[in-house]
């Protein structure tokens, strides 16, 4: 990077870039080691959930051993879906963005204090939520659907992660804004603006889950409104439900396009595309909300319809990364003496774990991306909608895809925060392919069930009075794919906590930052200003969602007690 | 600012001149999205996926007329069981040959009717509504499935072409026993007599 077109004038006003400091460095650190560790503890108890959940399906149930820690199946579950995709997730991205961010821009956080409080409401935020969720007070699964009704502080925790998360966002905010302000002229540098991007879009969505949370959910839950209004909730917390998917998956997209090329010896194709397409994400991930609401009652189709629109709009942004990033990697294995239409293929990093995991979270993406596609095919969705299909699905995409991507980076990211040496890289490598191996035939077995025998998810199949021996084929498969993943999971907690107890190396680990292809490229203007699309992104959810929610919430009817019925 | 030294960058070297003209690898106004040939190939095949499957999701929904659920009607959750209430006697019920409707009540842990029978060739228009949590209502080898919210009706059609049984599986997570939460319909072909006298 180095020329910009500035003015005198522009010069002689900006602020004198602040240094960054190895004080800087340590805050920034230990904000992003103690929010990755403890997502990493949260994701420790949830992937143990999750090979109970596999094994009962089979069969074996092993939650008479556990009592009273986990008194049901769906006790179980619900402690698998917060502490997976909504502890773990959010944690750990937290965490990496901090890290990245102050590298990115080469500058300190503009008000640390504010990412430090951040991350202490997220905390405050999670042991408020945990009490009720461990005393099996609110088994309301992960989606939280009223009219099932869970203890107040439940509610009240899980808004205070979100909090939390957006006061990180904020403190990014801060710092890319000083840094502009420093660099009048300059192009945002990529990792540190789709950094950004992701928690702009992360603001936006999560204002649906927190109006149902403090104006339906909070004072029913306390007991000042008697009733509540199911489905005005149930579209709210969807109005957040599907951006939170790209929540978790645009972290792995910052890495997958600005990070990843740089450890096989490649570099980013084109620098104008990825932004490109982290500005559609912002614009797009929101208005899609009802493609989770196809099968609901009382929204009628034309919404549903134009939901579906956008949603296959949104799969752009994705073909696009497809292409970017496989050519990125490419360019690396080819200047490694990789030939041939596929031979090159063997020329990539494989022998990195840091690597290879990433590599292998996109080919089970390929997978979930396909699914993905159908799921939003409105009509086609009556055949797969709630079956166990679902989890088969987006056990490629947030348990794969995001996961194994997230496992990748903490391959290089854990030693960078503790100094240490990655324990035993080898198993590292084993224990990416295990849960490669383990996600592909789980996913595999699930999608069969759901699709061909409607078997459905959220459910306790191996107590089903239902449940047809024409499942037990692939019941069995999922169970050896839980298998796979029961002993991936134990490689990765050995080799992270071997980290932390590892010695401490001299060899510095740096965040890999993979350069342009083609350096001289400039960038246009227009993909580089946040207002058009913020704006844009604000009046597509108008449209999109506006005379809907106006609509129920004009019409809202609260006359659904609530129920405690696990 | 030439004094302060900028400990990130490269020393720049600013230059006095044309100010306006794009800089290499840099911000421009007039910088052109540049979009390689493959990528852009890409891109046409990726619009051609989508577009097929567009086309799909319109021909099935308006010229087969595989529909979604959509706005029916709303009930007060607390009213269900009343008198006068469609759902405080569920049931099949004939509306003309060959044509019926379907009420379903779902509560924890059951359905409303546990059990229908209905000939062979039968359209059934499914109503069902919740008393408590949000349910699930999908039948087996149909294109039926539809939430079950309280406070909504929803409601779908189907025309049973095949004999034997269908189950009704709840696939919305309703609490404890939610995995035992079904019900059936047979289908049931024609009897010899029915169908011989269906003949003269
Ligand atoms: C050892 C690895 C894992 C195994 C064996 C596993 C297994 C399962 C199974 C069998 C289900 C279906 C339960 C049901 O529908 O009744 C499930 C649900 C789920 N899993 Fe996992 N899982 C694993 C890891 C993960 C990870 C890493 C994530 C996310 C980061 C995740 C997120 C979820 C979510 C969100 C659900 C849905 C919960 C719900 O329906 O309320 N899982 N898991
Ligand atoms: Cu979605
Ligand atoms: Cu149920």
């Amino acid at each position: 990077m180095a020329v910009k077109s500035m003015t005198a004038a522009d010069n002689a006003a900006a602020p004198v870039p602040v240094p960054l400091t190895e004080q800087d460095l340590a805050v920034a650190d230990r904000i992003a080691g103690t929010s990755i560790f403890l997502g990493a503890s949260a994701l420790l108890i949830g992937v143990t959930l999750g090979v109970m959940q596999g094994l009962e399906h089979v069969g074996i149930n092993l939650y008479k051993y556990v009592q009273p820690w986990v008194a049901t199946y769906y006790h179980g579950l619900t402690m698998h879906g917060v502490l997976n995709a909504l502890v773990w997730t959010t944690f750990f991205i937290v965490g990496f963005f901090t890290y990245a961010i102050v590298r990115s821009l080469n500058r300190p956080l503009r008000y640390p204090w504010l990412n430090v409080l951040g991350l202490l409401v997220m905390v405050i935020g999670l042991l408020t939520a945990a009490v009720p969720m461990l005393t099996n007070n609110a088994s309301v699964l992960y989606t939280f659907y009223p009219p099932m009704k869970a203890d107040w502080s439940c509610y009240l925790g899980l808004t205070l992660v979100v909090v939390g998360s957006w006061m990180a966002g904020w403190g990014y905010f801060f710092t890319l804004y000083a840094w502009r302000k420093e660099h009048p002229g300059q192009k945002q540098p990529f990792i540190a603006l789709t950094v950004s991007i992701t928690m702009a879009m992360w603001q936006l969505a999560t204002l649906g889950v927190a109006a149902e949370i403090l104006f339906l959910l909070l004072p029913w839950s306390l007991g000042l409104v008697q009733g509540t209004d199911p489905l005005l909730g149930r579209t709210l917390f969807w109005f957040f439900g599907h951006p939170l998917v790209y929540f978790w998956l645009l972290p792995a997209y910052v890495s997958w396009y600005a990070m990843l090329p740089a450890q096989t010896g490649g570099k980013l194709f084109s620098e104008q595309l990825a932004r490109l397409v982290f500005w559609l994400f912002l614009l797009l991930s929101t208005p899609v909300g009802f493609h989770h609401q196809y099968t609901d009652p009382g929204i009628p189709q034309a919404w549903k319809f134009l939901h579906t629109t956008i949603t296959f709009s949104l799969a752009f942004p994705s073909f696009l990364t497809a292409f970017t990033v496989v050519a990125s990697l490419e360019v690396g294995a080819r200047a490694l003496g990789g030939k041939g239409y596929f031979g090159w293929i063997r020329k990539l990093n494989w022998g990195n774990p840091s690597y290879a995991a990433q590599n292998l979270a996109m080919i089970l993406f390929v997978f979930g991306g396909i699914g993905g596609i159908t799921n939003a095919s409105f009509n086609l969705n009556l055949a797969v909608h709630n079956t166990i299909w679902i989890p088969g699905h987006f056990h490629l995409t947030v348990a794969s895809a995001s996961t194994l991507t997230f496992f990748g980076i903490l391959y290089w990211l854990a030693p960078a925060l503790t100094k240490r040496k990655l324990f035993a890289p080898k198993l590292a490598l084993a224990q990416a392919w295990t849960w490669f191996i383990g996600m592909l035939l789980m996913g595999n077995a699930l999608h069969l069930l759901g699709l061909h025998f409607g078997a459905p998810r959220r459910t306790m199949l191996g107590s089903a009075p239902y449940a047809s021996p024409d499942w037990n084929p692939f019941l069995m498969e999922s169970a050896v794919g839980v298998t796979f993943l029961a002993i991936s999971a134990t490689l990765l907690y050995i080799v992270l906590i071997g980290t932390l107890f590892n010695k401490k190396s001299d060899v510095e680990v740096k965040m890999p930052v993979a350069e342009p292809l083609n350096p001289s490229q400039s960038i246009p203007k227009w993909l580089d200003s946040w207002t058009p699309w913020v704006f844009g992104a604000v009046a597509l959810v108008l449209v999109a969602y506006g005379p809907m929610l106006y609509q129920l919430i004009r019409d809202i009817e609260l006359t659904s007690p609530g129920w405690r019925v696990w | 600012m030439s004094e302060q030294t900028n400990p990130i960058e490269d020393p720049v070297v600013e230059e006095a001149q044309d100010q306006s003209a794009p800089v290499e690898g840099g911000l421009s106004e007039d910088a052109h999205l540049h979009i390689d040939k493959y990528e852009s190939m890409w891109l046409k095949i990726a619009f051609i996926i989508m577009g097929v499957f567009f086309l799909s999701v319109i021909v099935s929904s308006f010229a087969i007329g595989i529909q979604l659920p959509g706005a029916y009607a709303r009930i007060d959750p607390t009213t269900v069981n009343d008198p006068g209430s469609p759902f405080a006697e569920p049931g099949l019920r004939e509306l003309a040959p060959g044509k019926y409707e379907a009420y379903y009540r779902a509560q924890i842990w059951q359905f409303t009717p546990r059990e229908i029978h209905v000939p062979l060739g039968a359209e059934v228009s499914f109503y069902v509504t919740s008393q408590d949590v949000m349910h699930g209502f999908k039948i087996s080898d149909t294109n039926v499935n539809v939430m079950v919210i309280p406070g909504q009706v929803s409601t779908l059609k189907h025309t049973f072409d095949k004999p034997g049984e269908y189950k009704i599986i709840c696939h919305e997570y309703c609490g404890q026993l939610h995995h035992t939460m079904y019900a059936q319909i047979f289908v049931d072909e024609p009897t010899e007599e029915v169908a011989s006298g269906a003949q003269n």
